[in-house]
């Protein structure tokens, strides 16, 4: 089993959530975050000059199984870029196992992924 | 014929009393938006009182000090409740409240610069006696038909200048005097924890939510509709309906013309259209219009709104980098800095005694001296009384309460939950 985490643009949420859904996954968590970077964005308020460091970017977290993996890396490589700067990472990690809180079960047949 | 002419100039006045009372919420919005939302439910509070006290102090003592004693000496009687000794032709419970939103606005223009820092129990102080004294004395000089305003041919200012000082809607009386206080609060209570840095730069504290501001401005926009065109006190007869049209488009025209005059000023100073400053441009039009808005022609009032949209930006830059007093929603620029200039403004663009249209230096001499003389009783009281304060009590919050907001230590309330 594995975890993606991918960080990406506000504006893509809505056109990768569709296309996750059009793909293999049947579940995943999203959240509002802010990060902050060496990029700055200038700003003014009444007449001050002044920087926002913080970013505001979605995070969302699939946990799958291997074979799945890729595929949906891919699919957010493909919908989530644009080619500017801070398009955002996705990262990869192993999982060592998944429960159902309902059944008590565990391993790859709780993550009722379509195939 | 008379009687409904009275009635018609009666519910002319009340209703534009009704219109000054709405910039009230006005205030609150907009201070409450260009703050932060830690400090919102204080900010509110502070307009409540603001009004409250307001019209309480008014109704029991200030109204007799200010139109008292027929305008004669230094303060009026204080009436204590007691409404009988005003001889108008209109009513004088309505003229009491059309007087009561006036002296309100005077008083709530100030918690927006000593927003976010200030003691609540120190501001109801400061409420109570603007209301009770610097308002009403003030007032007593000029609409109470006193020194200022006297035209008797032996007056004081008739022998002086040969014209009387003039200020239609309060440019001078209500909004200076404002600004002034704000200002001077500002200095006593310090800048807010943050906003210089070690450098001494200033650094921009964002307001939380500028859709309340502009919905702010867009009222007391409305309001002013009452403020202006109201203080004719009259709409019956030829003389007054095309002396209030007037007024409604003077006071337009200025708002409007100070807004573009902001817009375009800080699009090419600071590569953007700024809108936390635009909407401070359009009250600086409308500042600046109120003392003569009776006797400036419509291009008049384009060319007071343009003056003072483009001083109000170099007024709060000036105040805020090189002076350093952090105020944070501007009122000593916005009412301060415009409502001084449309007072000398008036001297200069009145079509009837105006410098520029050759009728000499009366008015103008009359207005720089009014306006000094109100401005300094401002300035005077207001010292005595904020630095009287910090002796005596302290007027700030606690740095851990100003970092962690007014609302939840001084009012045990959030806004936002």
């Amino acid at each position: 089993m594995k975890k993606i985490e991918a960080i990406i643009r506000k504006t893509k949420f809505d056109e990768l959530k569709e296309a996750l859904l059009a793909s293999d996954i049947d579940w995943f968590e999203y959240h509002d975050v802010h990060g902050i970077g060496q990029r700055r964005q200038e700003r003014i308020y009444r007449g001050v000059q002044y920087s926002t460091d913080v970013i505001e970017r979605v995070a969302i977290t699939i946990v799958c199984r291997d074979i799945i993996a890729q595929p949906t890396i891919q699919v957010i490589l493909k919908v989530a870029n644009t080619g500017e700067v801070g398009d955002g990472r996705i990262f990869l990690s192993d999982i060592i196992d998944t429960y159902s809180i309902r059944t008590g079960e565990n391993g790859d047949s709780v993550l009722k992924d379509k195939k | 014929m008379d009687e409904l002419a009275l009635s018609l100039d009666t519910v002319w006045m009340l209703l534009a009393a009704m219109l000054v009372f709405w910039m009230q919420p006005g205030f609150a919005l907009c201070e409450a938006g260009f703050t932060r939302g830690k400090n919102t439910a204080n900010i509110l509070m502070k307009n409540f009182v603001d009004f409250m006290f307001g019209s309480l102090l008014f109704y029991f003592v200030g109204f007799g000090f200010m139109f008292g004693s027929e305008g004669s000496g230094f303060i009026g009687a204080p009436n204590w409740g007691d409404l009988s000794f005003y001889k108008g032709g209109l009513p004088v419970e309505g003229f009491l409240i059309f007087e009561t939103v006036f002296c309100a606005t005077a008083a709530t223009i100030v918690s927006g610069a000593m927003t976010e820092r200030t003691k609540f129990s120190m501001y109801l102080v400061y409420s109570a006696v603007i209301s009770l004294f610097i308002y009403p004395i003030e007032g007593h000089w000029t609409w109470g038909g006193g020194w200022l305003c006297n035209d008797a041919a032996d007056s004081f200012m008739m022998r002086h200048f040969g014209e009387v000082f003039h200020d239609f809607a309060g440019s001078a009386i209500v909004h200076s005097v404002g600004g002034v206080l704000a200002l001077i609060g500002a200095i006593v209570l310090g800048p807010r924890r943050g906003k210089y840095g070690k450098d001494g730069k200033s650094r921009a504290i964002p307001g939380h939510n500028l859709t309340l501001a502009s919905l702010g401005v867009f009222i007391l926009w409305l309001g002013w509709f009452g403020f202006n065109p109201g203080s004719q006190l009259a709409a019956s007869g030829e003389v007054n309906r095309v002396a209030i049209s007037h007024v409604f488009l003077t006071t337009n025209l200025a708002a409007v013309a100070g807004g573009t005059a902001t817009l375009f000023l800080t699009w090419i100073k600071y590569g953007k259209p700024s809108l936390s400053l635009t909407l401070n441009g359009v009250l600086a039009g409308l500042v600046g219009i109120t003392a003569g808005c009776d006797l400036v022609s419509p291009l008049g009032a384009v060319i007071i709104g343009l003056i003072c949209g483009i001083v109000l930006v170099y007024a709060i830059e000036f105040i805020d980098h090189r002076l350093h007093i952090d105020d944070p929603v501007g009122a000593s620029s916005v009412h301060g800095v415009c409502g001084i200039l449309g007072t000398l403004l008036t001297g200069l663009l009145s079509t009837s005694s105006g410098l520029l249209y050759g009728h000499g230096w009366s008015l103008l001499g009359a207005q720089s001296f009014g306006v000094l003389v109100i401005d300094l009783w401002a300035a005077g009281c207001g010292i005595l009384l904020f630095y009287g304060i910090k002796k005596l009590h302290g007027i700030r919050v606690d740095a851990r309460i100003e970092d962690e907001g007014l609302d939840v230590y001084e009012h045990g309330e959030s806004c936002y939950n």
